[in-house]
């Protein structure tokens, strides 16, 4: 037999969505391909890699970090701007987490305010994270939104709970994209898409966060369900899972006992800093290669090296 | 595989005799088709028949045994090619690169990286599985280093890269109740090499410049009469090895043309041009994406860590649920005044929590209700972790009379269920315990000298 490529043609495409504004707006999606299958059809926009700051001083994150912004991390907008400057992340994601109500409880109107001058003081993309409370967020978000009208951001994420607030606000009365997380299942993916498009927001204005964990922590869910989704959305033309994907990775990666745990309580595991990121990495690009058109990292080393894997493998 | 009922119908001799247990020779041959019953079933079908099938029912992949007693290790043998449409079956393996090259000191100080990880995650021994070793034109190194290797007397599986079939012998000789892997076959060489491998059934390692040429070489070993092979898919760049990687497990599995039906091994060192942090990236692409044996600089936790759970997710079977048995667990020799600690059926999180709490030194009965085998949210969020079934837990376990103690510590991620715990168990204290199980060491140690005080001024 001679050898001959396996080409996979598929009818379905993935949407093709676009964040921030002027040069530096990102666009994500548009392929036709599983993840990097170029030899299969059009493997559309580079997968993108935003970095996470915080609204308020990230007392919880490692030593490394506070060491690293210990100029600006008091301020959300020095902090922006900093990595806007010394990191070559494609865009920045603002976790407004004085929201919480067990935390601060700031009110939607003052972080609504650090947001403005977050967006303001940068150019790069914004992604608007909330503090994980549905309720507290869909009030958050609200607000967010019509306070940052213009900036093309967008809200991560719209939930079973208040995806009828988030939804309408977001994108319906501001124009910005929403991103509708769900928790690891494809079904819940794609209703929660489903009750997005029936409220009236478009699906080219909408993202996907199906979940995600830190690698050996249930991660082999998150990558079945990151493959039955793209393979559902290319193979059955399923309109419903048809837009790109984005996944918190340094949400989950930066909270397990491999990153965290110190040099003192595990001797023989060395460098705090370096199985931080080492982690960080290997969770991006193994959602990456699943599904993942956007990832959101925390250490601008692991940036730097997901995005040379991306470039090469584009 | 492919092969339709119809198409061993031709085969069978059509006599309707049920001695096969079936009706008719059709209704046989469409279990057999559909891998329901094994072909031996009809005791009169003919040598060549049954060769014919034995052919086409060969699996897509071959499973190929590398290694020898507690190195050895299966790979390939895979049947899909994504875990959710059944299983994926022989993990990959990470192969820690030496060459010639190296000093004695070089070579001593990654073999202690490699004797130093070594752990166990959930039950599984975490380590770097083989060594590959390196000939480029220094014999006298090259043995020396495989004769080092094989000495410092570490559990290992070894890779012998070298393309010269004379030498590649002599390191076979100095390994030979190791089964190593020779690696090297090229277009040119590969009868040479076959020799080199045939009498101990050595995996033989193929390379090549292209996919094409990598097709028309296993072409050429496979009508040698050689099958043990394992095939490089390392390209001239990462792209390049990706689409190798994916394009060869696909034409075996897809397009289900077995002259591509082997285990892959790629050179994630090389791609990654001394680049720790891509080595990682490399790694995980691969182990998420068809490598076979994936070859590293050196190991250190920081590599491990993620590398090993990463392939122990990847690995496991979606069919078995892993879980543990709910029940009691003492830990560390409780007794009645040790307190109750509860978590949840999840084999990761039990695995997890109980080597936190032995870590501790801090004996506690550890309470594990039946929460339906989900991580703790998970079943919080599923109905099956709430108040009232813990309470009840507590109350059918009898754990109350094996302790005095009524405090019973729950998950932080849990705290929610203080209340309803208190309610369903008048007579219990319900603790609030930390969030990640990491910090349970301190905790318990704290909680415990804190109850010590409290028990010394009674
Ligand atoms: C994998 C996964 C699943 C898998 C199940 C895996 C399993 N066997 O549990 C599947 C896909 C089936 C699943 C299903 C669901 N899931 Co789920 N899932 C996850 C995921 C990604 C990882 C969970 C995991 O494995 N964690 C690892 C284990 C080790 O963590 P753990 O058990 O909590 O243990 C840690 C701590 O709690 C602590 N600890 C444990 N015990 C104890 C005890 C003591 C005393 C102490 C001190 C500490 C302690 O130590 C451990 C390590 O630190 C999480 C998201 C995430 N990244 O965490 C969502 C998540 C848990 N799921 C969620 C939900 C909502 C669901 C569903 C209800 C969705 C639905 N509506 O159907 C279903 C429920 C199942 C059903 N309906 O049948 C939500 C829960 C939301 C919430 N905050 O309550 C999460 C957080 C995702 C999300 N953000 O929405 N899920
Ligand atoms: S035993 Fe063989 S010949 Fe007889 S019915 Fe079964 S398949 Fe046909």
């Amino acid at each position: 037999m001679a050898f001959k490529m396996s080409v996979q043609k598929y009818s379905g495409k993935i949407s093709e969505v676009e964040i921030g504004t002027g040069e530096k707006a990102i666009k994500i999606g548009g392929e036709n391909t599983l993840p990097f299958y170029n030899f299969d059809g059009v493997a559309g926009n580079t997968q993108k890699v935003g970095i996470e700051i915080s609204d308020v001083y990230p007392e919880g994150w490692t030593d490394s970090f506070k060491e690293m912004y210990k100029e600006v991390a008091d301020c959300p907008v020095k902090w922006a701007k900093y990595v806007e400057a010394n990191t070559k992340a494609d865009f920045i994601c603002l976790k407004l987490v004085s929201a919480d109500p067990n935390g601060l409880d700031k009110t939607p109107e003052e972080c609504a305010q650090v947001a403005k001058e977050v967006a303001q003081a940068v150019s790069l993309p914004l992604v608007i994270a909330g503090c994980g409370n549905h309720e507290k967020d869909g009030k958050l978000f609200e607000k967010v939104a019509q306070t940052i009208d213009g900036y093309n951001s967008l809200f991560l994420s719209a939930t079973e709970d208040n995806y009828k607030a988030v939804g309408a606000a977001a994108t319906m009365a501001y124009s910005h994209k929403v991103s509708a997380e769900s928790s690891v299942d494809i079904n819940l993916a794609k209703q929660l898409n489903v009750l997005l498009t029936q409220l009236g927001v478009k699906s080219e204005n909408v993202v996907m966060n199906v979940g995600s964990s830190a690698v050996g922590y249930g991660y082999e869910y998150v990558a079945s369900t990151m493959d039955r989704i793209r393979l559902a959305a290319f193979g059955q033309n399923d309109k419903t899972l048809q837009m790109p994907i984005i996944t918190p990775v340094s949400f989950e990666s930066w909270n397990v006992k491999e990153s965290i745990a110190s040099e003192e309580d595990e001797p023989a595991w060395g460098c705090i800093e370096k199985r931080g990121i080492a982690m960080e990495i290997s969770t991006a690009v193994s959602s990456l290669v699943g599904g993942s058109n956007a990832v959101i990292l925390r250490h601008p080393e692991s940036i730097e090296t997901v995005k040379e894997l991306v470039s090469a493998l584009a | 595989m492919a092969l339709k009922a119809l198409d061993i119908f031709k085969l069978t001799p059509k006599k309707n005799c049920k001695d096969c247990g079936f009706p008719t020779c059709m209704a046989f041959c469409m279990k057999v088709a559909s891998g329901a019953v094994e072909v031996s079933k009809c005791p009169h079908m003919s040598d060549e028949s049954l060769a014919k099938l034995s052919e086409a029912t060969a699996p897509l992949m071959r499973g190929i045994k590398i290694g020898a007693e507690n190195s050895e290790y299966e790979l390939g043998a895979e049947t899909v090619l994504f875990r959710h449409e059944k299983t994926l079956i022989n993990r990959n393996r990470y192969a820690v690169a030496f060459c010639e090259c190296m000093t004695n000191e070089e070579i001593d100080a990654k073999l202690a990286n490699i004797k130093a990880v070594n752990y166990v995650r959930i039950g599984e021994e975490m380590k770097a599985e083989m060594a590959l070793i390196e000939y480029f034109e220094n014999k006298e190194g090259f043995l020396n280093v495989v004769n080092r290797v094989k000495d410092s007397n570490l559990d290992l599986a070894y890779i012998l890269v070298c393309e010269d079939a004379a030498i590649a012998k002599e390191a076979v000789e100095i390994l030979k109740d190791k089964k190593p892997v020779v690696y090297g076959a090229t277009k040119e060489n590969y009868k040479e090499m076959i020799e080199v491998v045939k009498a101990d059934k050595l995996a033989l390692g193929v390379k090549a410049s292209s996919l094409e040429e990598l097709y028309a070489t296993v072409e050429l070993i496979q009508a040698a009469g050689y099958r043990e092979l394992i095939l490089d898919v390392t390209g001239e760049n990462i792209k390049d090895t990706f689409t190798n990687a994916v394009q060869v497990r696909r034409i075996a599995l897809k397009e289900q043309d077995r002259t591509f039906g082997y285990p892959s091994i790629v050179f994630a060192n090389k791609l990654a041009q001394d680049n720790a942090n891509m080595e990682v990236a490399l790694s995980s692409v691969f182990t998420v994406k068809y490598g076979s044996i994936i070859v590293i600089d050196d190991i250190d936790y920081a590599k491990a860590l993620p590398l090993f759970a990463l392939r122990q997710n990847i690995y496991t079977d979606p069919q078995k649920p892993m879980r543990v048995e709910p029940k009691i667990y003492p830990i560390n020799n409780p007794d009645e005044n040790s307190p109750v600690i509860v978590t949840v059926d999840f084999a990761l999180t039990y695995f997890i929590v109980s080597g936190d709490v032995e870590r501790s030194k801090v004996p506690v009965w550890l309470a594990i209700p039946d929460a339906g085998g989900y991580s703790v949210l998970t079943a919080w969020s599923a109905g099956k972790f709430g108040g009232s079934s813990i309470a009840n837990f507590i109350k059918e376990s009898n754990v109350g009379e094996m302790t005095k103690n009524r405090d019973l510590i729950i998950p932080g991620k849990v705290a929610v269920l203080k209340g309803d715990i208190e309610d369903c168990l008048p007579g219990w204290n319900v603790v609030i315990g930390t969030e990640e199980s990491m910090e349970i060491p301190k905790f318990l140690r704290e909680y415990k000298a804190k109850k010590d005080e409290a028990l010394a001024n009674a």
